[in-house]
């Protein structure tokens, strides 16, 4: 019997670290989002500027978690 | 062709119904809290999973080389010993189904051998310790490391949003969860067909049918990956009742945060050579998003019903095994024997499930009222 433990705590640490990442970067994408004017109805529309900033940092939240999908899909496809 | 025996074809349809079986308990792992979010209606969560599964059959072929995966002696194995163990296994997951308990089909399958080999060929061909390393220990480490990967996920989730309009954040999570659950079923197909396609084509080798160390023939796996993908399209209701509103109640964040964990940790498992049980994982990232929301309900009965029922998987799957294994070594009627008893065993499973039908239109309907304990506020 020989139970890898260094592997079983390297599992925990790197899915911990993966799912932290792709959760904030989507919460964190969401907030931007909302901001931009998009499913929250406020009474004060944003400035075009700070739309513009909102716009690209929920895009960059997305496509960096898409990224991650796709190393994911890499991983199960390639085994 | 002489090296088609009945015995080989009641092994090889025995393994295809095993599919099926696994196939529709693991529906829920991943799309039980995206049809309980609404993130995807019932029948379209199914077909999801279903074509994901088959895909994944057909993304990777490398089957397994040995049937146990060195639990049992593998060279003691023989085709009655297989057969008897998928019917173990198959029969544990129509009790565990009919429950509504979601429950490892892998570790069935391993108790269903065991099971046989220990009455086929003594205990001295039972490895306990690697029934320690491969299956005990993982089964306890998979829901604790999930739960706890789950758990700061949902925390993250919901303080990063709180000041967001909950609309927008419901619609965005659901949004991300048909992705995350879309993962999960094709890590899925590429996990469990494999198994089928290993258990038949080790059957084939071992009747002279394949030379050795061939791969799966487009038959096998066609039918393992058909088998499962359809398994998983008839959905085991009853268990995607249990993980998506038994354990808790669950929120879109909720659901993203559980759905991401189980992801990641199964293919950072797979992936480091520590192979965790999919159902374990993806069970306990429920749990640990249910109690990573403030004021959510876990209901501890039903997670308590849950481990039970992965206390008893080797023991029960081992002695239905052994039975099968004594009856149907007397030859091809014991063989038979045991198909129809088995048989007699679903259709009896089938019916009492008709008593309280678990369908798509009353799927996310709360099971039947258990006293809740509220969880003290994590975020």
């Amino acid at each position: 019997m020989d139970i890898n433990w260094g592997t079983l705590a390297g599992v925990f640490a790197i899915s911990l670290g993966i799912t932290a990442v792709v959760v904030v970067l989507f919460s964190l994408g969401l907030t931007a989002w909302s901001r931009t004017g998009h499913g929250s109805p406020t009474s004060h529309p944003p400035g075009l500027r700070h739309q513009k900033t909102a716009t690209a940092t929920a895009l960059l939240c997305f496509a960096s978690c898409l990224a991650v999908a796709g190393y994911g899909i890499g991983l199960i496809v390639t085994g | 062709m002489d090296s088609f025996s009945f015995l080989l074809v009641a092994v090889i349809l025995t393994a295809l119904a095993f599919d099926f079986t696994n196939g529709f308990h693991d529906t829920a792992n991943s799309m039980a809290t995206s049809i309980a979010t609404g993130a995807l209606s019932p029948r379209v969560a199914v077909a999801v999973a279903g074509v994901l599964n088959l895909a994944g059959a057909f993304l990777s072929t490398e089957v397994a080389k040995t049937i146990s995966g060195g639990i049992v002696e593998d060279s003691q194995v023989s085709l009655v010993m297989i057969f008897a163990g998928l019917i173990g296994a198959i029969l544990w997951n129509l009790v565990t189904w009919l429950l509504g308990l979601p429950s490892s089909s892998s570790h069935a399958l391993f108790g269903g051998l065991i099971g046989a080999v220990w009455v086929g060929a003594g205990g001295s061909a039972v490895r306990f310790g690697a029934i320690i390393e491969k299956i005990v220990i993982p089964a306890v480490a998979s829901p604790v490391v999930a739960c706890v990967v789950a758990l700061l996920a949902t925390y993250l989730a919901y303080v990063i949003t709180r000041r967001t309009s909950r609309r927008a954040v419901g619609k965005g999570f659901r949004a991300g969860q048909i992705g995350s659950a879309s993962l999960v079923a094709l890590a899925h197909g590429t996990n469990d067909a494999q198994k089928t396609m290993g258990v038949i084509t080790l059957a084939l080798i071992s009747t002279g049918a394949l030379s050795h160390g061939a791969g799966p023939p487009w038959w096998v796996v066609l039918s393992a990956g058909l088998a499962i993908s359809l398994g998983t399209y008839a959905g085991g209701w009853r268990i995607i009742r249990t993980m998506g509103k038994g354990l808790t109640d669950i929120q879109a964040p909720q659901g993203f945060a559980a759905e991401t964990s189980a992801t990641a940790v199964i293919l950072a498992s797979s992936h480091m050579g520590f192979p965790l049980s999919t159902t374990q994982v993806c069970t306990g990232s429920i749990l640990g998003a249910g109690l990573g929301r403030r004021l959510a309900h876990v209901r501890w009965g039903v997670a308590g019903r849950i481990a039970v029922s992965w206390l008893l998987t080797l023991p029960a799957a081992a002695a239905v095994g052994g039975v099968a294994a004594w009856v149907a070594d007397q030859g091809d009627l014991g063989v038979a024997l045991v198909a129809v008893v088995a048989l007699a065993a679903a259709a009896g499973f089938y019916v009492l499930s008709r008593r309280r039908p678990v369908n798509p239109e009353n799927v996310n309907e709360t099971p039947a009222p258990e006293p809740a304990t509220t969880v003290k506020p994590a975020a």
